[in-house]
């Protein structure tokens, strides 16, 4: 049995010790909106923040996700989350939208540390992010625009 | 993807050809009112859906059930039925917009639906079936939508009009307000859906003229998916959790080809949470309580393959073998004038070859469904279905049912890029083998999932291609010969297509965007080489354009440099005859500032194509910077007839950029001894962030039909960037992708 705090909740899950956070989010606990896209953290979909910081849940595991504080996109929340999924919406950024969970992840991390981040802090952050619709233009307004939101 | 010659071949002789205008057709409509709700639907008799002339449609009675397009509920929202896959395109928002238009609806009003599978009811009026391919969605359903919105806006008059005992032509309707202004009243659709579903269908309804549109053209319109995939609440195939559900992977032959000889599956057996291993003829599936199991069950799996008929060739060896048939005379593709006299009268011969690479469409969800077998023996699937007209029946094939009775649920797809439509129904058959393996056992929903590696490592790619070009040109240059042959395996060969889209030994979607080349060469000879692997290939986003246009327009900027000619200037003057294509040329051009100063060490190259009867030129800007480059800046002009969503249509030339650029700078699979070098995205390398350039796009603005775009905006992409290096560096960028020359 595996204990996990999830979006502020604690949930046990009975769940091999090994099995990694992204399978338990998605298999056990019917949290889909976290996904798997490589499971090798070569993609970035299944991005969550643990204690507060981008991590590829394909590659962290049950028991070591244990005792940290686990947000994913459905329990994101606050300025800064409002304010990228607002900029997201605004631009229309998702085409197929697959990716897009764990690309909101890691913006709303990079805003969180860096409000008003630089070209070069932008593509630090994303360039781990894959997205095969190549939305990559509109998320960089969408982060700019989220800035600018921040900054009002 | 599916080629609208398809259509163009399997339409009956009687099939109506030529444009239609909506006003010489006698449309029938029908509709029915369910739970109080408006249901309307259009059908049309036969006459031809084309985006340009000569496609026929399929041609038959009209279906006498309901054909669904939109439902008006009590609730005052619209939702109309989408008979097409989104995976990302944006169809489900552009089908919407069009029936909303004729409704005069409130964008904010209305939602979406994915239709139920039916190819009776939800044909593509291109393919005859239901399916989604080759940007056809919006051309296809163009006029049936239209119909439904304003069938449906009858009726909410004439509900109206009864009600308010005023004439009809003294009701107006905007924003999904019905009102009549002398006497003050107004409902909202909600008010009136109950009573219009009572009304009689009309048989004859008039359409909107374009400038009176409000909706479509409207470039601040929010894609209806826009909110649900921003806070992970949009449900894709993998996203389906029914009770009782156990998830399926699959292990695979690693040769194409190869199959199981034995199976030692003790050890997979004893992994936690795996239920059962069960034999297919594709091969061995886990079935567990959950994914974690399932992938770990099939690392356990010991399995001796049969290679006896496999490919064991590597892509390095078939490259050789294809540039060798690239010099012998294949199947005559295109002829035109006397090509052998033309070279004999050439001032100048210019020779090149260029290669393609096998890739692999690796959409981010990977490829999966939920299947579970019905009381009746059919079988219902959850799937990210894009050729609902093939699955049906395959599936039904494999359980011994009938087409109808598999029913499938679509639902958003995380892309495709041509990887969801397969003449053989892939997935969803392996889906569907498994479940029937399993049967005695029960018939919980089972979820077959492949894995990142199963996709790259699957097959259905792209194919190796060779072109081998040669052209003459006279003494100021133009061209006076060309001579081309294209080689690489054909995805129709085998397939229920092959009959239609293979002729006298050509594969047309191999020699799409060449054997039909608009520049005015006088004399033109295009001959295709099929090759031949058992590794599998497939439509690849934009399809033959994908290597046709690369080399026709990498070629002309060679052809350019040797007669002294700008790329734009030596274009335009062989393009005389073809006004739309000239115009985007003109467009990016001018947009790119073609002609005018760069710094040092940058450099533009432009390309021009048709493709799925759209019209695209891209110009790119391109830095080299220590033998390495990186692509700056791409803009882009589109003419795809009506922009139905033009915020849409820039996002779609925005991906097919980074589609086709994404693809040229790292995109391969290769095969050494016929094993798949590649296995995840460190190894097939996606475009990403910090490749991607910044994108401007130019829609061109007309009246006339709307075209694809899913697909047009890939093909120009990558030789733009290549006829920018050439211009940077001198040298030719002729072996696909750009990484092999050490530049990336």
């Amino acid at each position: 049995m595996v204990t996990l705090n999830i979006n502020g909740q604690e949930r046990k899950v009975d769940v091999p010790a090994d099995m990694p956070l992204l399978w338990v989010l998605r298999d056990e606990l019917d949290m889909t909106g976290t996904k798997f896209g490589c499971g090798q953290a070569l993609c970035g979909a299944c991005t969550v923040h643990v204690d507060g910081q981008p991590t590829r849940s394909c590659q962290l595991s049950a028991a070591d996700a244990q005792g940290a504080k686990i947000t994913t996109i459905e329990g994101i929340q606050g300025k800064v989350a409002k304010a990228v999924q607002g900029a997201w919406q605004k631009l229309d950024v998702a085409q197929c939208g697959y990716c897009q969970s764990g690309q909101i992840m890691a913006a709303v991390s990079l805003l969180s540390q860096t409000p008003d981040p630089s070209d070069g802090d932008i593509e630090a952050a994303m360039d781990g992010n894959v997205c095969r619709c190549a939305t990559y233009v509109r998320i960089k307004a969408a982060i700019k625009d989220a800035a600018q939101t921040l900054k009002a | 993807m599916l080629h609208r010659r398809i259509l163009e071949s399997a339409a009956p002789a009687t099939a109506a050809a030529g444009p239609a205008t909506p006003s010489r057709r006698g449309f029938l409509l029908g509709a029915a009112g369910i739970g109080g709700a408006l249901v309307v639907a259009a059908h049309l008799p036969g006459e031809a859906f084309a985006a340009g002339p000569a496609v026929p449609a399929v041609v038959g009675p009209p279906d006498p059930r309901p054909n669904l397009f939109v439902r008006i509920a009590p609730d005052n929202t619209v939702t109309v039925l989408i008979k097409h896959l989104d995976k990302g395109q944006g169809i489900a928002t552009g089908l919407s917009t069009i029936v909303a238009e004729e409704l005069d609806a409130d964008w904010a009003q209305v939602r979406s639906d994915f239709a139920p599978a039916d190819s009776k009811l939800y044909p593509n009026h291109f393919f005859g079936l239901q399916g989604t391919g080759g940007s056809t969605a919006v051309a296809n359903s163009w006029d049936e939508l239209r119909m439904a919105g304003a069938a449906a806006r009858a009726m909410l008059v004439a509900a109206a009009a009864a009600q308010w005992k005023v004439p009809a032509g003294e009701i107006t309707v905007a924003k999904g307000v019905v009102s009549h202004a002398k006497s003050g009243k107004s409902a909202s659709f909600g008010q009136l859906a109950e009573a219009a579903s009572k009304q009689p269908v009309p048989q004859k309804v008039a359409l909107k003229d374009p400038s009176k549109y409000v909706l479509i053209g409207d470039g601040k319109l929010h894609r209806l998916d826009h909110v649900s995939k921003t806070d992970g609440t949009a449900v894709f195939a993998m996203d389906i959790r029914r009770p009782g559900q156990l998830t399926a992977v699959m292990a695979r032959s690693p040769r194409f080809g190869g199959t199981v000889a034995s199976v030692d599956d003790k050890a997979a057996r004893a992994v936690p949470g795996v239920v059962d291993v069960v034999r297919t003829p594709v091969g061995v599936a886990v079935l567990a309580k959950n994914t974690w199991a399932a992938m770990k069950g099939r690392d356990a799996l010991k399995i001796t393959w049969d290679d006896s008929k496999a490919e064991k060739r590597g892509s390095a060896q078939i490259l050789a073998e294809y540039r060798d048939l690239a010099r012998k005379p294949g199947a005559k593709a295109a002829r035109k004038g006397d090509v052998a006299a033309a070279f004999k009268g050439a001032a100048k011969v210019v020779e090149a070859e260029y290669t393609f690479p096998y890739l692999a469409h690796a959409p981010m969800e990977p490829l999966n469904c939920v299947v579970q077998l019905t009381k009746d023996g059919g079988a219902e699937f959850w799937a990210g279905s894009q050729f609902q007209g093939i699955e049906q029946p395959t599936v039904a094939a494999i359980l011994g049912c009938k087409p109808e009775q598999v029913k499938i649920n679509t639902v958003w797809a995380g892309g495709s890029f041509g990887r969801r439509a397969t003449p053989n129904a892939d997935y969803m058959a392996e889906a569907a083998l498994v479940a029937q393996a399993y049967k005695a056992k029960g018939t919980p929903p089972i979820h077959l999932v492949w894995t990142r590696e199963d996709d790259i490592k699957g097959g259905m790619y792209r194919p190796l291609f060779v072109h081998r070009v040669k052209a003459g040109l006279d003494k100021d240059g133009n061209i006076v010969a060309w001579d081309q042959t294209i080689v690489g395996q054909s995805f129709m060969a085998g397939t229920p297509f092959a009959a239609m889209m293979l002729k006298d030994g050509v594969d047309a979607t191999a020699v799409e965007g060449a054997a039909d080349m608009e520049y005015a060469v006088p004399n033109l000879a295009v001959d295709y080489q099929m090759g031949t692997s058992p590794v599998t290939t497939l439509w690849w986003r934009s399809v033959g354009h994908t290597h046709t246009a690369y080399a026709k327009e990498a070629f002309i900027d060679e052809l350019a440099l040797a007669a002294g000619k700008d790329p734009v200037e030596y274009r335009l003057a062989m393009l005389k005859d073809h006004p739309k294509l000239a115009n985007v040329l003109k467009l990016a051009a001018e947009k790119a500032g073609w002609g005018t100063p760069l710094p040092a060490g940058k450099a533009r190259g432009v390309a021009v194509h048709k493709s799925f009867n759209s019209y695209v030129a891209h110009v790119a800007e391109v830095s080299v910077k220590d033998g390495r480059i990186k692509v700056d800046r791409v803009v882009c002009a589109v003419d795809c007839g009506i922009a139905v969503n033009p915020d849409n249509i820039r996002a779609q030339m925005e991906g097919g950029a980074g589609w086709g650029i994404g693809h040229a700078l790292r995109g391969q699979v290769t095969l050494t001894d016929g094993l798949v070098d590649q296995a995840n995205f460190d190894t097939f390398e996606p475009l990403r962030y910090s490749d991607m350039p910044a994108v401007e796009v130019h829609i061109v603005p007309s009246q006339e039909r709307p075209t694809g775009v899913g697909e047009p905006g890939v093909p120009t992409a990558a030789p733009a960037v290549a006829n920018a290096v050439l211009k940077a560096t001198g040298k030719p960028l002729r072996d696909l992708p750009f990484a092999k020359a050490g530049i990336v």
